[in-house]
């Protein structure tokens, strides 16, 4: 695969949580970005968010919630990428989670939660800084 | 605003302010304006001063006239606040039915006067809380519902006949309207006593709330079962509540809030009429549900824009003759989505000028958020914060005590015109595209307000937008306590709905079940076979399981 490829993320929004705002900005702002951005849409099981990163091949996946589900919902993505062999791609996370639910989001493998008051760019800058186009 | 001011009155405005103009130039030479040009929060133009120029094309009569009188610029009752204060109506749903039970006792004895109810996502998108959609979900955005057992808990000890409640539900609208009729029975209330709201209004779900689950048409068709059923059986309750709230809450400026919710409304007159039903006798029951968003005037603008607008519809395009056709009746709440997780306690203040700017729009209801809703559901502390918020503003601060009381500003008057001629350009655009229904179809209203939710955000970047305590003055805060669901709760709620599917005549609910699918197949209305089935206990997936495959599924476009 050529070195230039762009990193490509997918946003996604796992659960029955309707709340698509932030999803849809944070796309468009990495997109404007220069990466190649994929959006699941709303009403997503953590099995279908794995299937469509495995078949689109992402380097990423950004998991949007504002319903209080993450702390089942993004272990069980992670979980699943896992048991498909594809623990190399970087999950990440947005939206309403609580401080006290970071520690335990993160030792499962979130790797940056980025909460309500987050610039675009700050979120690009880590993306750029931490995912790379996997090989 | 002629009639007031004499044309020679009007020349001496012109050429005072000519004067002015020349004043400030030279001012302005030394100490320039803080911006190159100020703007509402949804970005539209705002002059330095406003002057008699500026409403000198109103005619009084016509265009703002007497409050409770055509076009309801200044409210929809004779005597407003000075008659009767808004309804109190605290949006609330925690945990179990328990939990959402013991919230609504303490809001009524604080002074609350109407029960709004918050349903988690899985009675909200139809689904059990047993099923696998609802893992990680069970009673944590609001409260848990499967069967009318769960109803009877939620209403324990509180009479039917003496408050309304609204209930924010969507495409099982009609089976939790079915739950409470069966609910009242119970306690002995007729449904022709029983007063309320069911949200109902699955157009905006398409556009920005986003829990749908039926296509757009089937959806509309459940929504009329409702209102020709209401209309001769439940006399007293609101069939939709159409919402702008959550449009905004979207992205959306104030303008496409205002526009789209009407055009929505005059979409739901328009599959209604189809069903033969006569405007006059189901629209006096429709009412509307907006957002107060941060910008006062342009928020008390919009809301008067809003009656004025509608008036017009109902006598003009629909030709309705009853007066109560005519008004425009809404629920407001403050804005969520401008409430900051930095520095929580600022969110107090928000939320205090939002409803302050609900009032003076003459709102019929009002939720005030609470300081922590930016975590998590509040916590009873915060949430009788947000109900002192709204008695602090009826009892205390004397806005109540006349009608209107920023009608004949230039200002005000000359905004409410703008918001008016705008949103008419969208409700013409939408008409052209074949109304509401095509224009989501083309995902028209989605990519409008994708597209100014990113703009905003952009200019929140940049600081072109001041957040206080988010990319201005800010600091770090400590934690506030925020609510957590016990996990006994979900056990509780899952072992309940198992009790029930096992103590319920199972033959009587697959009976009932088997008629919901005829009527849905057959076009015969659904209420009375819904109120049947819960009755019998059937669960909400049960019935929704059957729309699902009678109907077929919605999915989500996923624009962005």
């Amino acid at each position: 695969m050529s070195p230039e490829r762009k990193v490509r993320i997918l946003i996604a929004k796992p659960g029955l949580d309707g709340h698509d705002r932030g999803a849809k900005v944070i796309s468009r702002g990495f997109r404007d970005a220069g990466f190649e951005v994929i959006y699941t849409g709303l009403h997503q099981t953590p099995e279908q968010i794995v299937a469509a990163a495995i078949q689109e091949d992402v380097d990423g996946i950004g998991l949007s919630s504002l319903a209080g589900a993450h702390d089942y919902l993004f272990p069980k993505v992670i979980e699943l990428l896992k048991e498909r062999g594809a623990e190399d791609i970087v999950v990440f996370g947005g939206g309403i989670i609580p401080e006290e639910d970071m520690p335990a989001l993160t030792q499962c493998g979130v790797k940056a939660i980025f909460t309500p008051g987050t610039p675009i760019d700050e979120a690009v800058k880590w993306v750029r800084e931490k995912i790379k186009p996997r090989k | 605003m002629t009639e007031l001011l004499k044309e020679d009155q009007l020349k001496r405005v012109e050429e005072d302010k000519k004067r002015w103009i020349e004043n400030l130039s030279k001012i302005l030479c030394e100490t320039p304006e803080r911006l190159s040009h100020f703007t509402t929060l949804s970005g539209l133009e705002i002059k330095g001063i406003y002057t008699p120029e500026d409403t000198q094309n109103i005619d009084y009569s016509r265009d703002i006239g007497f409050p409770g009188i055509h076009p309801f610029t200044r409210g929809i009752q004779p005597s407003m606040y000075r008659g009767r204060l808004w309804t109190m109506r605290m949006f609330s749903g925690l945990g179990g039915p328990e939990e959402t039970n013991e919230r609504f006792r303490y809001l009524l004895d604080h002074g609350e006067t109407g029960l709004s109810i918050a349903f988690h996502y899985p009675t909200l998108m139809g689904y059990d809380s047993d099923s696998p959609m609802a893992r990680g979900e069970i009673g944590k955005c609001g409260v848990a519902i499967d069967t009318l057992r769960d109803m009877e808990i939620l209403f324990e000890g509180i009479p039917l006949d003496k408050v309304t409640t609204s209930m924010t539900i969507n495409p099982p609208a009609s089976i939790l309207l079915a739950m409470y009729i069966v609910v009242a029975e119970k306690q002995g209330v007729n449904k022709g006593q029983i007063g309320g709201t069911i949200q109902n209004d699955m157009l905006k779900e398409f556009i920005a709330q986003k829990t749908f689950m039926l296509p757009p048409k089937p959806s509309l068709r459940i929504i009329v079962d409702t209102i020709e059923y209401c209309t001769k059986e439940v006399p007293r309750w609101n069939t939709i509540s159409i919402s702008g709230y959550h449009i905004r809450e979207a992205g959306a400026t104030a303008v496409q809030e205002l526009a789209f919710t009407l055009a929505d409304g005059i979409a739901y007159i328009e599959a209604a009429r189809e069903r033969g039903l006569d405007v006059d006798d189901f629209t006096p029951r429709l009412s509307f549900f907006f957002d107060s968003h941060i910008d006062f005037f342009e928020e008390i603008a919009k809301f008067r824009a809003a009656r004025r607008i509608w008036a017009k519809i109902m006598r003009e395009r629909f030709m309705a003759k009853n007066p109560r056709s005519w008004m425009l009746r809404f629920h407001t709440q403050t804005a969520g989505c401008s409430l900051t997780a930095q520095q929580p306690f600022n969110n107090v203040v928000r939320t205090a000028y939002e409803a302050l700017a609900a009032v003076l729009g003459g709102t019929q209801s009002l939720h005030t958020n609470s300081l922590d809703e930016t975590y998590a559901i509040p916590t009873e502390e915060a949430a009788t914060i947000a109900l002192r918020t709204q008695q602090v503003l009826a009892e205390e601060t004397g806005v109540t005590n006349t009608i209107d009381p920023l009608a004949g500003s230039y200002f005000i008057e000359a905004l409410t015109n703008q918001m008016e001629e705008h949103a008419w350009e969208y409700i013409r655009k939408i008409d052209e595209m074949g109304g509401m229904v095509a224009a989501i179809e083309l995902g028209f209203p989605q990519a409008e307000i994708a597209e100014s939710a990113y703009k905003y955000q952009k200019q929140i970047d940049s600081g072109e937008k001041v957040i206080v305590g988010v990319n201005k003055y800010a600091t770090d805060h400590p934690p506030i306590t925020i609510w957590r669901m016990k996990p006994e709760i979900e056990e509780r709620q899952l072992r309940r709905l198992r009790e029930v599917k096992q103590m319920r005549n199972n033959s009587k609910v697959k009976e009932c079940l088997y008629q919901i699918r005829k009527a849905s197949q057959d076009g015969e209305n659904l209420m009375p076979h819904l109120i049947d089935a819960v009755r019998q206990y059937a669960t909400i997936q049960e019935i929704c399981d059957v729309w699902r495959d009678v109907f077929g599924q919605y999915s989500d476009p996923g624009y962005f």
